[in-house]
């Protein structure tokens, strides 16, 4: 049911939506294997050539990201240039795996979805690379710095354009890796290395769940490609299609860090900042969201398998805000953001084609003034001595106004202020919850709520805590602003905080762009609902709560011992302690025992055969006593024995 | 051999019975005799009855040349070989009855009793029909007709039993051969050791004054002791044999111990 | 009426004793003379054996157990020869070192 192409967009009340039929892609687009070729060169380069590209090595490293989101830009304008139905190209780079029946090539896909992907990470991505040669100009490292970056920019970059699924994971499998590499970046502290290493290890659970669903979808339709998967899934029975958006909403769990698979997200603060801001805010983290929306056709015919994504994005979101309502470390609290955040993506996501546009919107806002947070956090860690915790914050506004300034735009833009980003893409995701009707939109719908409240409370204490209050740093810290290399992308990402929201969401620019893709709301909704308004409320009643524990009063430098529910949420809300008595010890008890079995057991049945051998020859050795008389007794005794034998067998 | 052994009529059937019966308790004693004497000759001679007695039955049975084969050359060589040994290591070793082995005895006394019940049963079973009637080849033509067989049929063992033959006579040299280390000493550096060495009589043989004249009995000297000097190195030498008891009394009494005293000293001292 | 029956059952009793005899002496030469017994025994049977059948075969067979025995004779006995000038004991209880 897609439109004849030119006009804008009729909202219609049809669920399934099958996206247009991909053409090949013409002229530029063609090109599209350079918005690959870009970043890996760069790394190829920066990792292979060693010391000597040192000096130089960090201007390679910003330039191929500027040089990829060029390329982007121009991809998109000649898109745009396409009617609506013709917007779905794509072009296949070689043929990967020619197996028989298991046909795979390298394919990439340039859809609208894909290029918002794009513009959002090489974008991003490029304004983070130029803070990042301000941020780490002291550290010997840099050169390796920017060539993992760039090995993670081609990662992202493959996963969002791939046009068959098989593509998609080795893309995702790509950007795991580097984000391995880069939060255990400083590989002589021990808790990075840890910390990447726990990375590692639940994105790799949920990358099971990935694999299973791609195995199949394989078994099932024979293809991986979108078009082939989308077009066909329609043949299978509800239970596969449930299986296979479970295995995906895992996949997706493990990749944007989601109850279940979400205690790796806070420890990922290890790494750099600049990681931190690129890789755990603006886009590894919300690859989940893109796989959910990109598999949109298999959730449509799905509504147990939505219901468990909004589900897992409405635990998350709560989840994630207790636990950023606790923490004192600025990183930590904007990680329990991010998370939250993510869980409004998956809500969104969760409710079918009513969200699937406002998911992608919030991402994209998000992208924005979640790296400009980020950013500023940096900016402030670097201004005083890589100290982060906010308790020895204070009274910044005054020495660093730009950061205070930026910072400050993308809390407003956080915490949904009209007329900032949030508002415009947080406010549609709670009003379609609540939209969905029946117990689970009331439930959802009110989680939603109350996360809003709890977002703008912790953001509003992070604030207060940092910039706000009176100076309680040390003597021996000589904050002032950053330099322009690291302030300059801080200004363009708050300008973005600012506008972007506003700019996707009004006159359904955004909806009308994805709509082809995603799918439309069936009902449309207007700016201001019963909904936000109430969202508006609590926000504001969050930042006065704030404002009276942290703003007024004197924050204490050490920790006060806090209630339960704060030191819960100090623990993770001891997700960490779940994931040790569940999985973690158990496995070492399994371990353990099949050392003790394979010692005792196999080891001991072995060595049993082995001495029972030397033992017995032991025994048996005494037989040659060396006397002569002795040996011609027992030849006599065996004739005997012949003689026996030979006459029975006569008998 | 001329004339056939084999006697026709009944009166040869009485004969060889008898001569059978006889001959077989003969060798039968013989054997247990021979497994149960405690000296080594006794056993050599009783093994020789048994030979013996074999060789008539060999005559019986109409196997002439084997026979006086048996007489020739198993009781006359190589018993005789047995003897010539015998000599040589102690002619009145004897083996002492201890048994050493633990159930050595028991075994070997089952065992026996074991082997014989069964090749009795085996004889039992077999079956051993009545002689094939007489031909030329037993009695008057029984060595041409064996030298017939050697020469076509067994040639091949013949051949290698004779090469073991010469095999076996080189291999008795060799293990009886002892190495000369120096140059052979001349008769003129004998007869200087033998002056030099203080001692111009030879060594005093075995057995002399002894009650036995074994290889291993030693002299006795005439005060009664024994003379070391008498025996071979290479046997062992063999105590608990006192001095004999003379007629006449103890040696030490009377003019018997004095000259017997007077000439031991001056025999010891020339003796080093 | 002497059968051949009779001269197996001789030569067996024959070869019984000298197996017993073989375990139970010490003296070497005593112990080779019932190996000599043993092979006499089991030239009655050839004997015998030769007479029932009615062809010489079971005679030269004998003769070539004689020849061979006196062969192994001569070298038995250089050999315990040997051993006796060495050690000094013709016992062979005395000859036990290839023991455990």
């Amino acid at each position: 049911m897609t439109g004849s192409g030119h006009a804008p967009f009729v909202i219609n009340s049809a669920l399934t939506v099958l996206p247009p039929a991909p053409l090949h892609a013409t002229g530029l687009q063609d090109a599209a294997g350079l918005l690959l070729a870009f970043p890996l060169l760069g790394a190829a380069i920066l990792l292979l050539g060693g010391k000597r590209t040192n000096r130089w090595g960090h201007l390679v490293g910003v330039a191929m990201p500027l040089l990829a989101f060029a390329y982007g830009v121009a991809a998109y304008v000649q898109m745009l240039g396409y009617p609506a139905a013709q917007r779905v190209r794509e072009l296949t780079l070689y043929q990967f795996i020619n197996v028989g029946r298991f046909q795979i090539p390298l394919g990439l896909r340039l859809d609208q979805l894909s290029i918002c992907f794009v513009l959002l990470i090489t974008g991003v991505g490029s304004l983070i690379f130029i803070f990042a040669v301000g941020y780490m100009a002291n550290d010997p490292e840099r050169r390796r710095f920017f060539g993992y970056m760039n090995l993670f920019l081609a990662a992202m970059l493959l996963l969002v354009l791939g046009s068959n699924y098989l593509v998609l994971y080795a893309g995702w499998e790509g950007v795991g890796l580097a984000s391995y590499l880069l939060i255990g970046f400083w590989q002589f502290k021990n808790s990075a290395a840890v910390a990447a290493k726990k990375a590692f290890v639940a994105n790799r659970v949920g990358d099971v769940g990935l694999s299973l669903a791609i195995m199949l979808m394989f078994a099932e339709f024979g293809t991986t490609n979108f078009t082939g998967v989308f077009g066909a899934v329609h043949t299978a029975s509800h239970g596969v299609v449930l299986a296979i958006g479970l295995l995906l909403l895992l996949g997706a769990c493990g990749k944007s860090a989601q109850v279940p698979l979400q205690s790796w997200l806070l420890d990922a603060m290890e790494g750099p900042t600049p990681v931190s801001a690129l890789i755990h805010a603006a886009t590894m983290v919300t690859a989940g969201v893109y796989l959910i929306v990109r598999s949109a056709p298999i959730f449509d015919l799905s509504a147990d398998a939505r219901l468990a994504v909004a589900i897992v994005g409405a635990v998350t979101l709560l989840w994630g805000a207790i636990i950023g309502c606790a923490k004192d470390d600025i990183k930590k609290a904007l990680a329990g953001s991010t998370m939250s955040q993510i869980g409004y993506m998956m809500l969104a996501a969760g409710l079918g084609p009513a969200g699937y546009v406002f998911a992608i919107a919030h991402l994209l806002a998000h992208g924005f003034f979640k790296a400009g947070m980020f950013l500023g956090a940096g900016s402030v860690k670097h201004e005083m001595d890589d100290e982060v915790d906010m308790r020895r914050f204070g009274g910044l506004w005054k020495v660093m106004p730009i950061t205070w300034v930026t910072f400050g735009l993308g809390y407003l833009a956080i915490i949904g202020v009209p007329p900032f980003s949030g508002f415009f893409t947080k406010d549609p995701i709670i009003d379609a919850a609540f939209g969905q009707g029946g117990t689970s939109g009331a439930l959802l719908g009110t989680a939603a709520l109350l996360g809003a409240g709890i977002t703008s409370f912790y953001m509003s204490r992070v604030m207060f805590m940092t910039f706000g209050g009176e100076r309680r740093w040390d003597e021996k810290v000589h904050p002032h602003e950053a330099p322009p290399v690291m302030t300059s992308p801080m200004i363009v990402l708050a300008i973005g905080s600012v506008a972007a929201g506003g700019f996707l969401i009004l006159d359904n620019r955004l909806l009308n762009f994805l709509g082809p893709v995603t799918g439309v709301p069936p009902t449309s909704h207007g700016i201001w609902t019963r909904a936000g308004i109430a969202t508006l409320v609590l926000v504001a009643i969050g930042i006065v709560i704030a404002w009276a524990l942290y703003g007024r009063r004197e924050v204490p430098v050490v920790a006060p011992a806090g209630n339960p529910v704060t030191v819960a949420a100090r623990k993770d809300l001891y997700g960490d302690a779940i994931n040790e008595g569940l999985l973690m010890r158990p496995g070492q008890w399994l371990t353990r025992l099949s050392v003790f079995f394979d010692n005792r057991g196999v080891d001991g049945l072995v060595n049993t055969v082995a001495a029972t051998f030397g033992g017995t020859s032991g025994r048996m050795r005494r037989l040659q006593s060396g006397f002569v008389r002795s040996y011609a007794l027992s030849m006599l005794v065996g004739a005997v024995l012949l003689v026996g034998a030979l006459l029975l067998v006569r008998l | 051999m001329s004339h056939t052994i084999e006697l026709a009529g009944p009166a040869a059937e009485t004969t060889r019975l008898i001569a059978y019966w006889i001959l077989a308790i003969a060798s039968v004693a013989a054997a247990i005799g021979m497994v149960l004497a405690r000296k080594a000759v006794h056993c050599a001679i009783l093994l020789a009855v048994v030979m013996l007695s074999l060789a008539v039955f060999y005559a019986m049975e109409g196997a002439p040349f084997l026979a006086f084969v048996q007489i020739i050359v198993y009781t006359g060589a190589v018993l005789m070989l047995f003897l010539f040994v015998l000599m040589i290591v102690g002619i009145s070793a004897a083996d002492s009855i201890i048994e050493t082995i633990r159930g050595q005895r028991m075994w070997a006394a089952l065992s026996g009793i074991a082997m014989l019940v069964l090749l009795c049963l085996v004889i039992g079973h077999a079956a051993i029909g009545s002689a094939a009637p007489a031909s030329a080849k037993f009695g008057n033509g029984n060595v041409t007709g064996l030298a017939n067989l050697i020469f076509t049929r067994y040639l091949y063992p013949f051949e290698i039993t004779s090469a073991l033959l010469i095999i076996a006579a080189v291999g008795a040299m060799v293990l009886a051969h002892r190495e000369r280390i120096g140059p052979k000493p001349t008769q003129r550096e004998l007869a200087a050791e033998r002056i030099a060495s203080g001692r111009s009589a030879p060594l005093p043989g075995p057995g002399t004054y002894a009650q036995h004249n074994a290889a291993d009995m030693p002299a006795l000297l005439p005060d009664g002791s024994q003379s070391e000097l008498s025996v071979s190195a290479v046997l062992t030498f063999r105590e608990a044999e006192g001095p004999p008891e003379l007629p006449g009394g103890a040696p030490e009494s009377g003019p018997a111990g004095s000259i017997a005293s007077a000439p031991s000293e001056s025999h010891e001292a020339g003796d080093q | 009426m002497v059968s051949p029956a009779h001269f197996i059952a001789l030569s067996v009793i024959l070869f019984v004793i000298g197996a017993v005899g073989v375990l139970v002496r010490r003296n070497a030469i005593v112990v080779f003379m019932c190996v000599e017994l043993m092979l006499n025994a089991a030239n009655l049977a050839f004997v015998t054996f030769a007479r029932m059948h009615g062809n010489l075969d079971g005679q030269i067979i004998a003769f070539f157990v004689m020849v061979v025995a006196a062969a192994e004779v001569v070298v038995g006995l250089a050999i315990l020869t040997t051993i006796f000038r060495a050690r000094r004991s013709a016992s062979v209880d005395d000859a036990n070192l290839m023991k455990y």
